[in-house]
């Protein structure tokens, strides 16, 4: 525990604290509409978190992340669905289906050289195969939608999943919170230096002694498996699965603004990222609906204008300045 | 035995044969420079050493063990550090974490690493630049690092390109000794690729010239200064005036 926070400023701790406090208290004060709000910020800063260690630590870009939220969700809702075992049970089969799937795009990739944009290009791919075959696949319904029994819960059953949306939160926030922590210690380890040496650059990493494919496989492979995780919190959230939506490359996209907004690469940016992002996209659209306009794509409009701006004026993202500000650089 | 020997390395690249039969040899303790013009193959020669190219022909040996056709990574494994001639320092990186990422290929344990790294900085003069990103660093300085990178890999093979270019001779000098005392001390080879001739003479005791990819001469340094062939080809004829 003492190697884990070696190196951390104390302000740092205090302001982890309090964010962890103010989050653990919202429901309280938060229910209904804010508090789903609340589950969306804390869900993206957990695939947020979960992508950066692929791009942000071993700088692979991967924009087919929705792969892996949805094959982790159907694994999970499919092994509930048809033979009634328990999340926690399915999740295992998640994180085995989701690794095998990113050590298979991995192994394809890096063993053929397959890198930068190409390597992007085919995770659209693979995300695309598994939209279009999910669409046929008649054992989780095919395009007609997989969904979860439903009913009034009035006891949160951890079990299997089922009760209010303040559970999910908290499950949710307890997911974002594990991330964190582990995001932590993968960069203090032995492999998050190397990680970053393959992203500043292969040639010089390699000629420092690591294997440069093997440690990207594993960062793939993480990052699926910790992706896998959400998938299934959102396969019981929502209830509802359909391969044309969780697929999607839209869905993909989404999930790496936060990080890119708040600092790819850095541990606190997909978190302010998934903060201002899902935060100020939910608030405005709120306060357009008090106002009466509706305006179908004003979230996306709204999201290409941050992209656009801290493109322009934040290149490293929100985060690092910020953490200029408050002092805690290193 | 040799702690390096080529025999008979060639390598073309789409028909043009960057180095065609190579051989010569670098002695356990030595230092061993490689001289020639631009584009005589030196760097290629060091690419196929270091393991980024396998040889079209020939056989590279360390300590007896052949090694052509290893990957980077299993060559510096075995124990050849490379730097580069056009320097790849971590840009995002702080000049301390560039050398543990080099270190923890002998230290697994970060901490232990972290302390190995900083003896190494401090001995080629970055310490008080120990914190700061490798990007904010000038180009003789960021050849220290690649110097202090691939030491920090622990090698008993190093191979340096052109890490003087650049340096005023001041730097050139105190670079030369801290080479010679990592030679003296620790009884490390190097192989030098260099066009600084001020740091070869004072640095190597084996030159070999590399001229359109083949050896034309091999030798102590002031026979091979002499050699009518060297001085046609890359060092120029005296001319008295």
């Amino acid at each position: 525990m003492s190697g884990l926070l070696e190196g951390v400023p104390r302000r740092g701790l205090w302001l982890l604290a309090a964010l962890l406090a103010l989050l653990a208290l919202f429901p309280v004060f938060a229910g209904g509409y804010l508090l789903a709000v609340g589950f969306l910020i804390l869900y993206f800063a957990f695939v947020g978190q979960a992508w950066n260690v692929m791009m942000g630590f071993a700088g692979q870009l991967s924009l087919g992340h929705s792969l892996y939220v949805g094959l982790g969700a159907y694994a999970a809702a499919a092994l509930y669905v048809h033979f009634g075992l328990s999340p926690w049970i399915g999740l295992a089969a998640s994180v085995a289906l989701c690794a095998l799937a990113g050590a298979v795009i991995g192994f394809l990739a890096f063993r053929f050289g397959v890198a930068g944009v190409y390597f992007a290009i085919l995770t659209i791919a693979f995300a695309e195969f598994a939209r279009i075959g999910f669409d046929h696949f008649s054992w989780v319904r095919g395009s007609s939608g997989l969904f979860l029994p439903v009913a009034n819960y009035t006891e949160n059953d951890l079990w299997n999943l089922r009760g209010s949306p303040r559970m999910f939160y908290y499950l949710m926030l307890a997911l974002t919170a594990g991330a964190f922590v582990l995001c932590h210690a993968l960069l203090r380890s032995r492999m998050g230096y190397y990680w970053l040496a393959i992203r500043e650059s292969p040639e010089a990493a390699e000629a420092l002694g690591i294997n440069v494919f093997r440690y990207k496989m594993y960062a793939v492979v993480i990052s699926a498996a910790m992706t896998s995780l959400a998938g299934v919190v959102f396969a019981f959230y929502y209830n509802n699965l359909f391969p044309e939506q969780i697929f999607h490359i839209s869905r993909s996209i989404e999930l790496i603004l936060g990080p890119i907004i708040g600092g790819i690469g850095t541990l606190v940016g997909p978190i302010v990222g998934a903060f201002l992002l899902t935060g100020l996209a939910e608030g405005l659209r709120e306060m357009m609906l008090q106002l009466g306009i509706e305006v179908p794509g004003v979230k996306q409009v709204f999201y290409g204008l941050c992209l656009l701006l801290v493109i322009m004026f934040l290149p490293d993202g929100v985060w690092p300045p910020l953490a200029k500000k408050l002092g805690l650089h290193r | 035995m040799s702690r390096l020997e080529l025999s008979g390395v060639s390598k073309s690249f789409r028909g043009l044969k960057a180095v065609s039969r190579a051989s010569f040899d670098v002695t356990p303790g030595g230092i061993h420079a490689l001289i020639g013009p631009n584009g005589a193959g030196k760097t290629t020669i060091f690419n196929v050493v270091a393991g980024v190219y396998a040889p079209d022909e020939g056989e590279v040996r360390f300590d007896g063990r052949a090694i052509h056709g290893l990957r980077p990574d299993q060559v510096c494994a075995a124990g050849i550090g490379r730097t580069f001639q056009i320097v790849k320092p971590f840009a995002g990186l702080s000049v301390i974490e560039n050398v543990v990422v080099g270190a923890l290929h002998r230290e697994k344990d970060v901490p232990a690493a972290k302390r190995l790294a900083a003896g190494i900085v401090e001995g080629l003069g970055l310490g008080a630049k120990s914190g700061l990103p490798a990007s904010s660093l000038t180009l003789p300085d960021r050849k220290r690092l690649e110097v202090a990178r691939a030491l920090a890999t622990r090698p008993r093979l190093l191979l340096l390109d052109e890490v003087m270019a650049g340096l005023r001779p001041t730097e050139c000098d105190q670079i030369v000794a801290v080479f010679r005392e990592l030679n003296r001390a620790e009884g490390l080879t190097i192989l030098l690729i260099e066009h600084v001739m001020r740091a070869v003479m004072a640095l190597a005791q084996h030159i070999v010239v590399l001229h359109h990819g083949e050896v034309i001469a091999r030798g102590a340094p002031d026979e091979v200064v002499r050699d009518p062939a060297v001085l046609e080809s890359y060092l120029g004829e005296e001319t008295e005036v």
